[in-house]
């Protein structure tokens, strides 16, 4: 196996007094596809987005294609720049067309001429399947449009990594499967991915590893046939029987 | 008869169009469904029928039908010589109008002004028509390049020197500011309590001050040179661009990328030398004509659009920095957008024109029309601080955090996803700033600036126009003005407003 793509040792994590989170120890390969899972306020989001300096932390160390992200925040833009990330809530950004919210970072950021960079939006836009919405503004669009919009827009910057906080959470359950697909297929692309979500079909079909999380630590890793067929933590055991029905 | 048959139906004559019993629509129905419908709106009505009958049909009496049209002093306005109750006395604004527009400006240098106002027409237009091209070009021109060539023209004088000599200049004053306020601290340590102390940093200061005298020497003497010699403006031009474009060519990416940088610094610097040559400046430009000589529309609109196009950009930097996380820069942001929010319009043109003076260095002397701008620009800006906060509340989180996730810096945020933003949510709220400072501009008369209002208060006092309705006429006009500008304003803002928003329309 390939050295590790995203590094994390020894993370720690407090919001004032309340220690979010701790003791993290995670290495993701590259091409590894890694679902976290766990109880609401049990830390996954704020995980994944200390992983792209969204969060400051205290303690511990971030290593992202061998980029080191300190507790003191150095390299933020560096990180950034192989880190694509898909929020629960979209974040598109309302006031510009879909074609200009996948051109703006390419632009700005990597400097690139816009007749490429539209070219290039273009090519993502056609692999989420809403290339004749370019011209619309992310306000016109269902749900599920706007997060495969969002996830387009993340892959125009060639992200070595991809981070989903909850990417289904706020999609009605017909648009949640569209979602997943553009999901699967990015996958299939050899893309690594950290998903949190709850869609456990998902973890199942895609996932390399599944990682259980509660009250600011890792309970349990493990493959998802492991995981979900032998679950060995107590904690675990409660939480996958809440879930699965 | 209760069986399934009786429910069935077939049509056997088709039914004609009728007119509706009740009519709806058109100006009967008006009448029917919304002015006459209830006793209330009966009334209403009738209360503002009479309401437009006893304000318009004056307005237009006094306006139009009893005015007098011509005439060559106040004889033609009087009741006895007119033989009907004389309305407005509209040779009087005729006579007078050239006061009313210009002040005192000297007749033979009229020319100046309206060549200015041509202008300011010709820039601005374009670039308030969305669909003409060009606006960055537009824009530099109208924000950069006017605004000087607006001084030279309005003021007139010419130029000793370019950007060498003025940046020796500043910093050589900058320089002297330093170590004469180290030699006035080392003169007070001689009585202070705290003498040794006080000694200590005035020394501290005066070196300081000397070494970046020793610093800047190079910059001095080189000035010193092209001063000496003559053709200095051109040297120092010169100079400059020379100094200029190579900084460009440098940032633009030297010699992988520069080259469009170079052209355009290379292409601003020929404007400005075309500029320069086209209206003399090198040789003593236009006659000066004095500040106080200004007056009328003309003040009226320097103070405004300056404080127009100043006041937004201060009101911008505020309204960041009353949210940045550095408390250096928020408190700073804090103070002073509450001092100059605390203290009235007036209070602020009289501490500009009567007190700055004596607070400032004594070789430091600034013009009276620009310290009224100078107070009025931050003032308003003070008020756009505030406003352009309450739309940067309004943008969520989860914008900024999108934008820094792409890798975004904090100004390519802030320049390209939270303002445009956060300016469209107060549009209303900036133009109502706006609108509020042209019409505030009024206040410049009580510090010996004859705006627009000024000048016609002053021409009341000309005994040869003096009549009954003198006065009344005279505001009415300044009223009807004002009332253009400030109205153009408001529809241009809502039209601006629909074209931004598109976004939020579905």
């Amino acid at each position: 196996m390939s050295d590790p793509i995203v590094k994390i040792s020894g993370l720690n994590k407090w919001y004032g007094d309340f220690h979010v989170l701790r003791d993290i120890d995670l290495d993701v390969r590259k091409g590894e596809r890694i679902v976290i899972c766990g109880p609401s306020g049990s830390g996954k989001s704020t995980l994944i987005r200390c992983i792209n300096a969204l969060e400051e932390f205290q303690e511990g160390e971030i290593v992202v294609d061998g980029i080191e992200l300190g507790p003191n925040l150095k390299h933020i833009d560096a990180v950034r720049r192989e880190v694509g990330m898909v929020f629960q809530s979209f974040n598109l950004f309302p006031h510009l067309t879909v074609l200009d919210n996948c051109t703006l970072a390419p632009i700005w950021v990597r400097n690139i001429p816009k007749r490429d960079a539209e070219a290039t939006a273009m090519k993502f836009l056609e692999r989420v399947k809403i290339p004749h919405q370019a011209n619309k503004f992310p306000g016109q669009m269902s749900g599920g449009q706007q997060q495969r919009v969002a996830i387009a827009r993340a892959l125009t910057m060639n992200p070595k990594v991809m981070l989903f906080d909850e990417p289904t959470s706020a999609l009605d359950p017909e648009m949640v499967k569209e979602v997943l697909d553009t999901m699967v297929d990015l996958a299939g692309e050899g893309m690594t991915m950290l998903v949190v979500t709850h869609e456990m079909g998902f973890a199942r079909e895609v996932a390399n590893r599944v990682v259980f999380m509660d009250a600011g630590q890792i309970i349990e890793a493990n493959t998802p046939n492991e995981f979900f067929a032998a679950p060995q933590h107590a904690r675990t055991k409660l939480f996958l029987s809440q879930i699965l029905r | 008869m209760s069986d399934i048959a009786s429910s069935s139906f077939v049509r056997q004559d088709l039914l004609t169009e009728r007119p509706a019993p009740v009519k709806t629509t058109g100006f009967v129905g008006l009448m029917r469904t919304r002015l006459f419908n209830s006793p209330t709106n009966i009334l209403l009505t009738i209360v503002g029928a009479l309401l437009l009958w006893f304000t318009i049909v004056p307005s237009v009496r006094f306006l139009m039908v009893d005015a007098v049209w011509s005439g060559k002093d106040r004889a033609a306005c009087l009741t006895e010589n007119a033989g009907f109750a004389v309305g407005a006395c509209w040779p009087y604004i005729q006579a007078k109008l050239p006061q009313l527009i210009y002040g005192f400006y000297p007749e033979a240098e009229r020319w100046r002004v309206n060549l200015t106002f041509v202008l300011a027409v010709v820039l601005l237009v374009p670039l308030l028509v969305p669909r003409l091209p060009a606006k960055g070009l537009n824009a530099s021109l109208f924000f950069v390049a006017f605004p000087v060539v607006a001084f030279f023209l309005l003021h007139g004088g010419g130029i000793k020197g370019f950007g060498l000599s003025w940046t020796a200049g500043l910093l050589e004053l900058f320089d002297d500011s330093i170590i004469g306020a180290g030699q006035a601290l080392l003169s007070s340590s001689k009585t202070s309590a705290v003498g040794p102390l006080l000694w200590l940093v005035g020394n501290f200061i005066v070196l300081v001050g000397t070494a970046i005298h020793w610093l800047i020497l190079p910059l001095t003497w080189l000035r010193d040179q092209i001063q000496g010699a003559g053709q200095s403006v051109w040297t120092d031009f010169a100079v400059t661009a020379a100094v200029v474009c190579l900084i460009a060519f440098g940032l633009g990416g030297g010699l992988r990328a520069g080259g469009r940088a170079l052209a355009s610094s290379i292409f601003a610097f020929v404007a400005i030398a075309a500029v320069i040559k086209l209206m003399g400046l090198d040789r003593g430009g236009l006659p000066v004509v004095a500040t106080n000589l200004w007056g009328g529309l003309l003040v009226t609109l320097v103070v405004s659009v300056t404080g127009i196009v100043t006041s937004l950009p201060i009101g911008v930097a505020l309204a960041l920095g009353r949210r940045s996380t550095i408390p250096l820069i928020r408190i700073f942001s804090i103070a002073f957008i509450e001092f100059w929010r605390g203290v009235p319009l007036i209070t602020v043109l009289f501490f500009a024109t009567y007190m700055l003076p004596l607070f400032l260095p004594g070789n430091f002397s600034v013009d009276g029309l620009v310290r009224a701008l100078i107070g009025i620009a931050l003032f308003t800006g003070a008020y756009q601080a505030e406003n352009v906060r309450g739309g940067l509340a309004a943008i969520p989180r989860g914008q900024g955090e999108a934008a820094a996730a792409l890798g975004l810096s904090w100004w390519k945020t802030t320049s390209l996803i939270v303002l445009p933003q956060a300016l469209r949510h107060v549009i209303p709220n900036l133009v109502n700033s706006f609108i509020s400072l042209f019409k505030d501009t009024s206040l410049v008369s009580i510090v010996a600036l004859f705006d627009l209002l000024g000048s016609l208060r002053a021409s009341f006092s000309d005994p040869k126009w003096s009549t009954p309705s003198t006065a009344f006429t005279g505001f009415a006009f300044a009223g009807v003005i004002y009332f253009i500008f400030c109205f153009g304003m408001s529809r241009y803002s809502l039209f601006v407003e629909h074209r931004l928003n598109a976004h939020r329309r579905n």
